[in-house]
């Protein structure tokens, strides 16, 4: 796969300042008291064909930022442009229509499928929701997907609790190749699968995006699985994209002090390397949503934490093409941010030697 | 993998739930029951042709009256010297149609309420507190104060008969519903935050068939086993209805007005109340085998095992 370049192609994907607040009543009279900022204010662009990563732990948003995205939580601000139709504002009725252009693949393949419907049944309601096939009609393009995915047609009469995960994610994803979907959004995919299962569920995914000219948002906590299947990865802190870049560069020179953290968290295959390599430990626990720091996000847990942090919030800048890094260390003077970014380079291209190899 | 000359047309789902339904010997057994006994109320009557209500006159009468088993009185005679086995299929027909349509009704008014509630927030509050105002309410004060008010005009409107028999599965209904509606928003509101739902959405699928496709099926358990409690309740309420007075004419026999009727000769006759007695209990206990096999032949996670 070849990362592309960004300003050569046309975004498919163009999220604006989406925010997604869920309110929190308390007191006596259920008041509103205040509201978890899930996703609190991400921009970014997906281009056609391409697959952009988004990354980060537990609770800051991936998934909510997914689902947002296709609409399926009301964002509380901020716009989605897919394929030139701003989704964010459509009537439900006009949303529903727009709806076979962009399709989901969730997290848990098991409660993504509904225990009383037949695989052919499952794979074949897109059909029936935005098409008017024939039954045969159907069934044909039920065999069609199934053989896509790489499931026996004898299957499309069993129902999804005779299956394993990894067949499971297949049916999902035939169920969102059913429509000729452009963009999918992959709710981290591979996260209940066997290791040996998520090579091949993300194999398919890539195959199928090269067989159908797909563009994928693939969320996702694995970062060596992310780096495999990426063009572009965004990584995610407290509902903040902190740090945007082609795969390559984020994972050779990350900028932000939380993606050096993250990347340094990613276990070394070979035990030699294994020993020297310096692990970035953060300290402390992610901070509420419902009240996060004043400054800059990540202020509370970041190594290079500067008295600017805790006051201003660090506005995006964009170092290199395709590169965005929101950081003051960056921001506040090119010299900082460089020689941060270089111990870190130096730290990196020494493991990634043993992740190549 | 994809072998195009082995695989299966998709089959009709049926014909697995009917599979699976026939592993279950209790199911099996109650559904023979309970087949036998609606031969028995709908066409026993065209074979024993005996006039349930006809009470001999004179001599006749005193002869005829509280007699035992016999081949000429099967289930004996009453203290009117009425042949009680055609009273009992006379009563079995309204008895088995007021507490089938009584709990299809409820069922349904309660699925719907459960449903609406569950799945739509904003009518939640307002559907919720209308379950517990039913469910504070006295039920027979509320049934009798309906009877008042509406016996003498749906007789008027529909013949004694039907006039009753509507308002009796009304009420019944319309005083049973609330349980299987709190079961079914509890059910509801926990089914719609599953991933299948939200993929529906994904998809693009409008609530009313999201509903209809992957919140109905889902809930049918619940629902099936308030199905088969409803039945019996029902039987039993018209049963006190027609006891208080306040249901179908007293002449006019169903199985809860035979118990009620045998009882003042439960000393001298005990099978006058029994027999009829044994049968609702039959009725009920077939139905709830059924309702269990068919709750586990409509769950394709039992099914095949």
């Amino acid at each position: 796969m070849t990362a592309p370049h960004p300003t050569a192609q046309r975004p498919l994907v163009q999220v604006r300042d989406l925010k997604l607040h869920f309110p929190i009543y308390g007191g006596f009279f259920r008041r509103r008291i205040g509201e978890v900022k899930a996703v609190d204010g991400i921009s970014f662009d997906i281009y056609e064909g391409e697959t952009l990563g988004i990354v980060g732990e537990s609770g800051c948003g991936k998934s909510t930022a997914g689902r947002a995205v296709l609409r399926l939580y009301e964002a509380t601000e901020g716009s989605v442009t897919i394929d030139g139709v701003d989704i964010s504002t459509l009537s439900q009725e006009a949303l529903r229509k727009t709806r076979p252009m962009m399709q989901m693949v969730f997290q848990d393949p098991q409660a993504s499928l509904n225990p009383r419907m037949t695989v052919a049944g499952i794979i074949g309601e897109p059909l029936d929701e935005h098409t008017r096939l024939s039954g045969a009609e159907k069934l044909a393009r039920i065999y069609e997907l199934m053989d896509a995915v790489g499931l026996n047609r004898d299957f499309a009469n069993r129902y999804p609790h005779a299956f394993s995960g990894g067949q499971r994610q297949r049916i999902g994803i035939a169920r969102a190749l059913a429509l000729n979907p452009r963009f999918i959004v992959c709710d981290e995919p591979i996260a209940a699968l066997d290791v040996s299962i998520q090579a091949q569920v993300v194999n398919l995914l890539e195959e199928l995006q090269e067989k159908f000219g797909l563009t994928y948002m693939f969320i996702s906590h694995d970062l060596s699985m992310v780096r495999h299947i990426a063009d572009r990865v965004a990584v995610m802190y407290l509902g903040k994209i902190v740090e945007v870049a082609p795969v390559s560069r984020l994972y050779d020179a990350p900028l932000h002090p939380y993606t050096e953290a993250l990347l340094s968290a990613v276990p070394e295959p070979d035990p030699s390397l294994e020993g020297t390599k310096q692990r970035i430990v953060l300290k402390g626990d992610v901070p509420s949503p419902a009240n996060p720091p004043k400054g800059c996000n990540f202020c509370t847990r970041c190594p290079k934490v500067m008295d600017l942090c805790r006051t201003v919030k660090p506005s995006t800048v964009e170092v290199a093409p395709g590169h965005s890094v929101a950081c003051h260390l960056i921001n506040q003077n090119g010299i900082a941010g460089r020689t941060g970014g270089h111990e870190a380079e130096h730290n990196q291209t020494h493991n990634q030697q043993g992740e190549v190899a | 993998m994809t072998d195009a000359v082995t695989f299966r047309a998709p089959r009709n789902q049926w014909w697995d739930v009917w599979d699976q339904f026939k592993t279950h010997r209790g199911a099996l057994i109650g559904m023979v029951v309970f087949v036998l006994i609606v031969l028995f109320c709908f066409v026993g009557p065209l074979i024993w042709r005996v006039d349930p209500t006809a009470i001999p006159s004179g001599r006749e009468l005193l002869r005829l009256r509280n007699q035992g088993f016999s081949l000429a009185h099967p289930f004996g005679t009453d203290n009117l010297g009425r042949d009680m086995f055609a009273r009992m299929m006379k009563g079995g027909q309204v008895s088995l149609a007021v507490g089938i349509v009584g709990m299809i009704l409820s069922i349904l008014l309660g699925t719907l309420i459960g449903v609406v509630a569950g799945y739509f927030r904003r009518a939640d509050g307002v559907l919720m507190r209308l379950t517990d105002l039913f469910l504070a309410l006295p039920l027979l004060p509320i049934l009798l104060v309906m009877s008042m008010l509406f016996r003498e005009r749906l007789s008027a409107l529909f013949g004694v008969e039907v006039g009753m028999f509507l308002m009796i599965v009304t009420a019944i209904a319309l005083t049973s519903w609330m349980r299987t509606a709190r079961v079914v928003r509890g059910d509801v509101l926990a089914l719609k935050e599953r991933e299948y739902v939200l993929a529906a959405r994904s998809i693009g699928t409008p609530p009313r068939r999201l509903i209809v496709r992957h919140i109905l099926p889902n809930v049918l358990s619940p629902v099936m086993v308030s199905a088969t409690l409803m039945i019996a309740t029902a039987i039993i309420t018209e049963s006190a209805l027609s006891f208080l007075g306040m249901g179908f004419p007293p002449d006019f026999p169903t199985w809860g007005r035979l118990v009620a009727d045998g009882v003042d000769y439960l000393q001298d006759y005990p099978s006058r109340s029994m027999v009829p007695g044994i049968l609702i209990s039959l009725t009920v206990l077939s139905v709830n085998y059924i309702g269990d096999g068919l709750r586990d032949a409509l769950d394709p996670r039992i099914r095949g095992r």
